[in-house]
């Protein structure tokens, strides 16, 4: 069992979200988080551009066995990879795979890929 | 909204104004009336923001701004094309066989300015206080296709609908030369905008949202409101503004001023309380949203009966409005239109009842007036045919020139949202901001 994690932009969210789904993936958990990798985001105020420190992002945690770490991955790479004029850009994020011990299903008590 | 003209000498004489008629002919400003219409303008203004709050917060956290902007930007754009054009289009004399008003001295209200209408109000105060009404109108079709257009195309599009469509519509109703205005024994009876505001905004929202279709993933997927307290918010700036839109409509500051009034408040609390019941017993639970919306029915479908009915009536209205609309929403979910903050369903919908059942509400008075107009009998069923007519007339009209305007306006200049820029929302892809940005530890 695998624990992805990805870091995308905020608003890539719902194209991450399509994707996975029509990938078969529908169980996730996404919460708002700040943070700094190498991207600079400008932004404008009232007419002036100012770089803010930390920059809000989504964070999309999904637990799969590990046949489905590939289609899962792919997904999110193809939904979170900015297209406008350069096939990806800095800040479209990162995807973390971490080994995952146990997993429990609280309802029955289920244990292990099943639960998942 | 009655004759402004007409009477100018006659009123001047009986106020026993010697001076001003050697002058040029005005009443003096009556301080009392001026305070109240100064402060119904102020009332009328302060909705739009509250319609901003309401819509802001039923769409997703990504919409918020955008959706918020589409009334803020109206009070941008219709205000300017208000002192430019739209004024002598609503307010000039008949052109074009009545289509809409014209009167040069009114381009940028620039033959205004010392001039005060009979009722003793200074005309840049009624010309401040009929603006309000063209910002609203547009904004409240912005709910109709909430989260699915381009911010530029929604520029253009309100800007073409007030010309084209609210200020001809305003003119028919309110103008004295109106044919609307004119139509049966005392006109037909839009005493706040039912018609013109309410019914024009709802069904042009209508055509909208099935012109540009669903937004993506819609019905299947929930599309839940990021923010109700924002939303409750909104719609109690609504109820406190919609005193000066419908007791401001009697253009003075006495008794009419205080029967609309009264009319507003029963009105409102009746078709709330009507749709929480209605709620609490075929859903199990009474919603705060359930509130909001019954507040709004209730308060549009007395819109045009604030003049004419007493507090029962206005109660009736209220509570009727308020289960045909509640109806109608379950209707939608059948059909499968997405109408997304239900500007049809609300406004429309309410607006049609308002004016249609209104005429079973008269008060005795304004019959006995009417049938001493028309020459000795006027009844309930004549006055009902004059009512359906104008509603007939305002929903025929404002269905095609809609539909004209959509057409055009997708095609050069792009009003539907790509499914990319619907996904990332309105706030990042038009505006570059974010609603909720300072909720971020930054």
């Amino acid at each position: 069992m695998k624990l992805i994690t990805a870091i995308i932009r905020s608003y890539q969210l719902d194209q991450v979200r399509e994707s996975l789904i029509a990938a078969g993936i529908t169980r996730i958990t996404v919460s708002r988080v700040s943070g700094h990798g190498a991207q600079l985001q400008e932004e404008v105020y009232r007419g002036k551009k100012v770089i803010p420190g930390l920059i809000p992002k989504m964070r999309v945690e999904i637990a799969v066995n590990e046949e489905f770490v590939d289609t899962t991955v792919n997904a999110i790479m193809d939904a979170a990879r900015s297209e406008s004029e350069v096939e990806g850009e800095i800040g479209d994020g990162k995807i973390f795979i971490t080994n995952l011990e146990e997993c429990i299903r609280i309802r029955t008590g289920e244990r292990g890929g099943s639960a998942i | 909204m009655k004759s402004k003209r007409k009477i100018l000498l006659t009123l001047s004489l009986l106020l026993g104004a010697g001076g001003i008629i050697s002058a040029n002919a005005q009443p003096d400003v009556d301080t009392g009336a001026t305070a109240w219409m100064l402060t119904s303008t102020a009332l009328v203004l302060l909705m739009v923001p509250g319609l901003a709050m309401f819509y802001g917060g039923l769409v997703r956290s990504k919409n918020v701004l955008g959706t918020m902007m589409h009334s803020f930007a109206a009070m941008g754009v219709m205000s300017v094309l208000w002192v430019a054009v739209s004024y002598s289009m609503c307010f000039g004399e008949n052109v074009l066989g009545g289509w809409f008003g014209w009167n040069s001295d009114y381009l940028f209200l620039k033959g205004i300015d010392n001039s005060i209408i009979d009722g003793g109000v200074p005309e840049y105060v009624f010309s401040m206080f009929q603006g309000k009404f063209a910002i609203i109108t547009p904004a409240l079709i912005a709910g109709a296709f909430a989260e699915r257009v381009k911010f530029r195309g929604y520029l253009i599009f309100i800007a073409a609908w007030g010309l084209l469509v609210y200020n001809p519509l305003c003119h028919w109703v309110w103008a004295e030369d109106g044919f609307l205005f004119n139509m049966g024994a005392d006109g037909a009876i839009d005493f706040a905008g039912g018609t013109v505001v309410h019914i024009s905004a709802g069904v042009s929202g209508l055509v909208a949202a099935i012109y540009l279709g669903a937004r993506r993933g819609y019905p299947q997927r929930q599309m839940k409101p990021n923010n109700l307290v924002m939303t409750m918010m909104g719609a109690g700036l609504l109820w406190v503004g919609w005193f000066g839109f419908n007791a401001g409509s009697s253009i003075s500051s006495g008794l009419a001023t205080a029967q609309a009034l009264t009319a507003t408040q029963v009105a409102a609390a009746a078709g709330a309380i009507t749709w929480i019941i209605i709620e609490g017993v075929h859903q199990g639970k009474m919603t705060a949203l359930g509130f909001a919306s019954g507040i709004l029915s209730g308060l549009v479908a007395v819109t045009p009966a604030a003049g004419v009915v007493q507090p029962i009536g206005a109660m009736a209205l209220g509570a009727i409005a308020t289960v045909i609309c509640y109806y109608m929403l379950i209707v939608k979910d059948k059909l499968g239109y997405d109408d997304s903050l239900d500007a049809f369903g609300i406004h429309g919908v309410g607006g049609i009842v308002g004016a249609v059942a209104l005429t079973f509400f008269i008060r005795d008075s304004w019959m006995a007036e009417a049938a001493e107009k028309a020459g000795g009998v006027w009844t309930i069923w004549q006055q009902l045919g004059v009512q359906v007519a104008a509603v007939g007339i305002a929903i025929a009209y404002a269905v095609v020139l809609t539909i004209i305007l959509l057409i055009v306006i997708e095609k050069l200049f792009g009003l539907k949202t790509s499914p990319e820029e619907e996904m990332q929302g309105l706030d990042h892809t038009f505006h570059g901001e974010r609603g909720y940005g300072m909720l971020n530890p930054n």
